[in-house]
């Protein structure tokens, strides 16, 4: 027998399967995850069209028109409705992720996941809420 | 009520094949059978060949983890019940290395629990006699990640551990959790550089599938958020007050 | 890259939870209901009007530059992990974060000069 431990005559042959790329269309959970993931595309997507509104607020108010006019175009609005159903589907997944890295601990006891998530979506509503009072005010 | 149902297992003869086949067995199927049951009926009275790794047959020992139609379980807590219809595919785990038929080498996974220093660091000995103390919120707060088996099953299902061989993995950074969340445990600093590393907790993505098949409900997926969440309350710490950190 | 590997999570953490709770209410109303006509979208008078407030501006820095940083940070692990393009893993990270850079800073740069 060697003394180093590393070395073995009759080593067996081990198998090693290789991770195909395309690893994530081989499960459900792992496509979700992905288009999880995905999520945030969509999320620069609109991060994009708010610095372009931005830009055109900054033009002038035909500039502000010529923004308007090209959300209405076709391309726009089916683009938009599916980035915004992805921007949903990253708001909700993130809320129900959030009680997991978010632990409070009040008094020993642990704040349950529950209470977190309804935090989360109130918050939500109440954000909503004023975001949409101060936009609509006119 | 059926009579039997079929057993598709992984086989694999390093000495004779290169590549894994599959092997179907047709098992009696009985109510109260678990796929351990059918496998060691395989063994006993079909084929003595197969390879396998079983111990105590109650989800306490973490040896029996394979996959069973594609998802990681311990195969002494999966009924053939629940798969009537069968066929039932058997696999050995995914993303380790394949010794024989159901057997992987473990090697990796233990050397990455060691990497975690998974025991009680202390800086100086108590004061007084006698055992440490601790409160039943004390022991709450790092009990759910105490519970581990080491069945690996969290590893089999993290595409990330699949990518990325070198990540440590859920089971390591849940096992550093239990020890910096322990209130007898003064190490969390050594393990927070250790785990902040390249291989460490950062290389997660939150896929969540370690949660997923989880015998023992650790919640590994959550270990690793809170510590990242940990790990960067700490960096701003240290950014913020250069001298005061532990 | 290790060093500052907390902070990029912090920005992506902080950068997805704006998205979750501004983003859905803001795209409906710029993507959805103003141009399909079934909200009033606002003038550019008021929406100067708003913009002049230094509020309105620092609400809308980080409005628009953490998702940003949320996107980088997410989608460098999505191409790395996905596609597994681990020898690109440097290239990917200057464009990621470079883009996300960039957006901040033409960001910063409009809400400083309108007047």
């Amino acid at each position: 027998m060697s003394a180093d431990p590393h070395y073995t005559l009759y080593h067996p042959r081990w198998y090693r399967r290789r991770v195909s790329v395309w690893w994530w269309l081989q499960k459900r959970s792992y496509t979700a995850f992905v288009l999880r993931e995905l999520t945030s595309v969509f999320v620069a997507f609109f991060a994009v069209v708010y610095l372009w509104q931005l830009r055109a607020l900054t033009q002038g108010p035909e500039a502000y028109g010529q923004f308007l006019a090209r959300l209405t175009t076709p391309l726009f609005l089916a683009l938009d409705t599916v980035a915004f159903l992805f921007v949903l589907f990253h708001a909700i997944t993130w809320f129900n992720l959030t009680p997991k890295a978010m632990v409070v601990r009040l008094r020993g006891k642990r704040v349950p996941d529950w209470l977190i998530l309804s935090l989360n979506y109130a918050a939500w509503l109440v954000l909503s809420g004023a975001v949409a009072f101060v936009l609509l005010r006119e | 009520m059926p009579s039997s149902v079929v057993l598709t297992v992984a086989r694999y003869r390093p000495e004779r094949e290169s590549e894994p086949t599959f092997q179907t067995y047709e098992i009696p199927f009985r109510k109260d059978w678990v796929v351990l049951d059918a496998l060691n009926h395989v063994k006993d009275s079909l084929d003595g060949s197969l390879s396998f790794r079983w111990s105590c047959r109650m989800g306490v020992c973490g040896s029996c983890g394979m996959k069973v139609n594609g998802t990681p379980k311990l195969t002494c807590a999966t009924f053939l019940s629940d798969y009537m219809l069968g066929p039932i595919r058997v696999e050995p785990l995914d993303y380790f290395p394949v010794v024989r038929d159901l057997v992987v080498d473990l090697t990796d996974f233990m050397r990455k629990l060691k990497q975690v220093k998974p025991w009680i660091i202390r800086k100086e000995e108590p004061p007084g006699e006698g055992e440490y103390l601790q409160t039943p919120d004390q022991l709450d707060a790092y009990k759910q990640f105490s519970m581990c088996i080491n069945c690996m099953l969290c590893y089999s299902a993290c595409p990330i551990y699949g990518l990325e061989p070198s990540f440590i993995g859920p089971a390591a950074i849940a096992l550093a959790q239990r020890y910096n969340m322990d209130s007898r445990d003064q190490g969390a600093a050594e393990r927070l550089k250790i785990l902040s590393e390249h291989d460490g907790m950062w290389q997660c993505t939150f896929v969540g599938e370690c949660t997923k098949v989880c015998p023992k409900h650790v919640d590994p997926a959550g270990a690793i958020q809170q510590y990242k969440l940990t790990g960067a309350t700490n960096w701003v710490k240290s950014l913020l007050l250069p001298w005061g950190t532990r | 890259m290790e060093r500052i590997t907390p902070l990029l999570w912090l920005l992506f953490s902080a950068g997805g939870t704006v998205a979750a709770l501004l983003f859905p209410v803001h795209f409906f109303l710029t993507g959805l209901a103003f141009p399909l006509g079934w909200l009033e979208a606002p003038s550019y008078e008021f929406l100067h009007r708003l913009l002049t407030h230094p509020v309105t501006r620092l609400y809308l820095f980080f409005l628009i530059s953490l998702p940003l940083f949320h996107w980088a940070h997410r989608f460098r692990y999505t191409l790395y992990d996905g596609l597994q393009l681990k020898h690109l893993t440097a290239l990917i990270a200057v464009l990621c974060y470079g883009a996300a850079l960039a957006g901040t800073a033409m960001t910063a740069y409009l809400l400083w000069v309108i007047s």
